[in-house]
């Protein structure tokens, strides 16, 4: 992404931003509400146009060529659902035709083992529970096998156990396919664990970026969670006195 | 446009139709309410035939022809919403986003509603054809072949209405969905379904003159009372068709790129 910019009316809800995501890793989006995650991966997805700026997925023009890359990638989000009176499989066939999976059936087959989908594939999906319902979210985003994986709130209805289970499962997919994650979470947890680097937004810019890692070390925390808080709050100058003073962030 | 990619874009057309056939083939309300309202119209208009043919030769020459009318205004209708209410479903559901984000195209979809529409306009025009028959020995297909012609006129301006319809609804949202129902009825006055279009006020018959439907039920008035099919009518409808599909599909093709800009495609739900 190049200087991207989306303005709404009186509103610059993403301020210029650019950055890479490196091929294979998993880069997590964070702010708090308002920050300009749903809207800066909306604008990856394609379903909102930047008011100024370049996109480039998977080295094609987002803005020209959107439907050279689709195939590609795939997502989840909180702001969509799946059709209610459908079943899971129902759901799953119809995305499958729609991503020109080979062998469906086999294919949903596989999600439905790996996300325990198997007892609830004949029922309607708006009968499902909320986690159930993320579970087959995730199966959906799945199921062409996508190089770009874009990850709005992913575990955000799960119990512990599942989600550690979805987690687990994301990260072996990762590491078969050699896919490229973008994650948009607020459990800190959930992006110490599987994110190799962060970008932190906050009123539409990005205002710090680095790995969990080294921006626990920079911010003088504990966990992602204190540095979280710091940056969402404005409050960096005074958590960490100095900081910006000795050209240590940004 | 190579073999392989045409065979992805049918398979995505199918996936547009199969989620929806999914829905209409499981419940049975949902069929029988298709066929209900053309049918209880059909009756309606049949018992008005009835009570007023004894003492009018119009009719007496004629008995088909109110029943005949209100069935192919029911093509106009079914068409439109067939389009419009598919469209109607994908909001409620939220799943907008799902399908834009999928490699799924827009004519593809478009091509998807159409097809759907015909379906829809098959079953519920279908079924109040078969009690028409069944309750007052009336075929519709006793028009011949130029009921074909009929059918399809009616069925694309249909598809035009329902094109237009779902833009509003990409513009306005949900608050627009009584436009799906009620935005037929404003061309009904000028469509001429039971009465000629000699009838209007001089600026309503200039207005009539743009509106396929006025020259399909001119037409059909001529084969049901003179037995004399004016292939000038048909030509002239399906050229005003051509024009209007052109418009609906504009007019949605911009309110997609609209809401893309606005951000709602991802957000847009009950």
């Amino acid at each position: 992404m190049r200087d991207l910019v989306k303005r709404y009316a009186r509103v610059e809800a993403v301020a210029g931003i650019s950055f890479d995501v490196r091929a294979g890793a998993t880069t997590a989006l964070l702010g708090g509400n308002g920050a300009g995650k749903t809207t800066t991966l909306s604008m990856l997805l394609g379903v909102l146009l930047p008011s100024g700026g370049s996109i480039e997925v998977l080295g094609c023009d987002m803005l020209r060529e959107r439907h050279r890359v689709l195939p590609r990638l795939n997502f989840t989000s909180p702001y969509v659902d799946l059709p209610k009176r459908l079943t899971v499989r129902e759901n799953l066939s119809v995305f499958a035709d729609l991503y020109g999976v080979a062998r469906p059936s086999t294919r949903i087959g596989e999600l439905a083992a790996e996300f325990d989908l198997g007892a609830i594939l004949r029922r309607p999906y708006g009968e499902l529970s909320a986690g159930q319902r993320t579970r087959v979210s995730l199966a959906k985003a799945l199921l062409n096998r996508p190089d770009l994986l874009l990850l709005d709130e992913p575990t955000a209805s799960l119990d512990p156990d599942v989600g550690d289970r979805m987690r687990s499962y994301l990260e072996r997919y990762q590491k078969d396919s050699g896919c490229t994650m973008l994650l948009a979470s607020h459990n800190m947890g959930e992006v110490e664990r599987m994110c190799s680097d962060v970008l932190m937004l906050r009123a539409g810019r990005i205002v710090d970026q680095g790995s969990p890692a080294d921006l626990i070390m920079r911010y003088g925390r504990d966990t992602m969670e204190e540095v979280f808080l710091d940056i969402a709050r404005g409050t960096v100058e005074e958590a960490t006195p100095g900081l910006r003073a000795e050209g240590m962030l940004p | 446009m190579t073999r392989d990619a045409l065979a992805l874009s049918l398979r995505r057309i199918r996936a547009v139709c199969r989620r929806h056939m999914y829905l209409l083939l499981r419940s049975w309300p949902r069929l029988v309410s298709m066929a209900y309202y053309p049918t209880v119209t059909m009756i309606l208009w049949a018992f008005v035939t009835l009570y007023l043919a004894p003492t009018n030769s119009f009719l007496q020459s004629a008995p088909g022809f109110f029943i005949g009318a209100v069935l192919l205004w029911d093509v106009l209708f079914r068409g439109q919403l067939g389009v419009s209410l598919t469209f109607v479903e994908e909001i409620y559901s939220r799943n907008l986003g799902n399908l834009f984000v999928s490699p799924l195209r827009l004519h593809e979809l478009v091509i998807g509603q159409l097809a759907l529409s015909v379906l829809r306009t098959l079953i519920g025009v279908g079924g109040a054809c078969l009690f028409a028959w069944l309750l007052f020995r009336y075929s519709i297909f006793s028009m011949g072949l130029p009921l074909v012609a009929f059918f399809s006129g009616l069925l694309v301006f249909g598809w035009a209405i329902g094109l237009a319809v779902s833009a509003m609804l990409l513009r306005f949202g949900l608050g627009a969905e009584e436009l799906a129902w009620a935005a037929i009825f404003l061309i009904a006055p000028v469509s001429g379904v039971y009465y000629p279009i000699d009838v209007l006020p001089a600026p309503l018959q200039a207005i009539a003159h743009m509106i396929p439907a006025a020259h399909v039920f001119e037409g059909m008035r001529g084969v049901l009372l003179r037995g004399v099919f004016d292939a000038t009518l048909l030509w002239q409808a399906l050229g005003l068709d051509a024009v209007y599909l052109v418009v609906g599909v504009v007019l949605f093709a911009l309110s997609v790129q609209g809401a893309r800009r606005r951000g709602t495609l991802l957000q847009m739900g009950e």
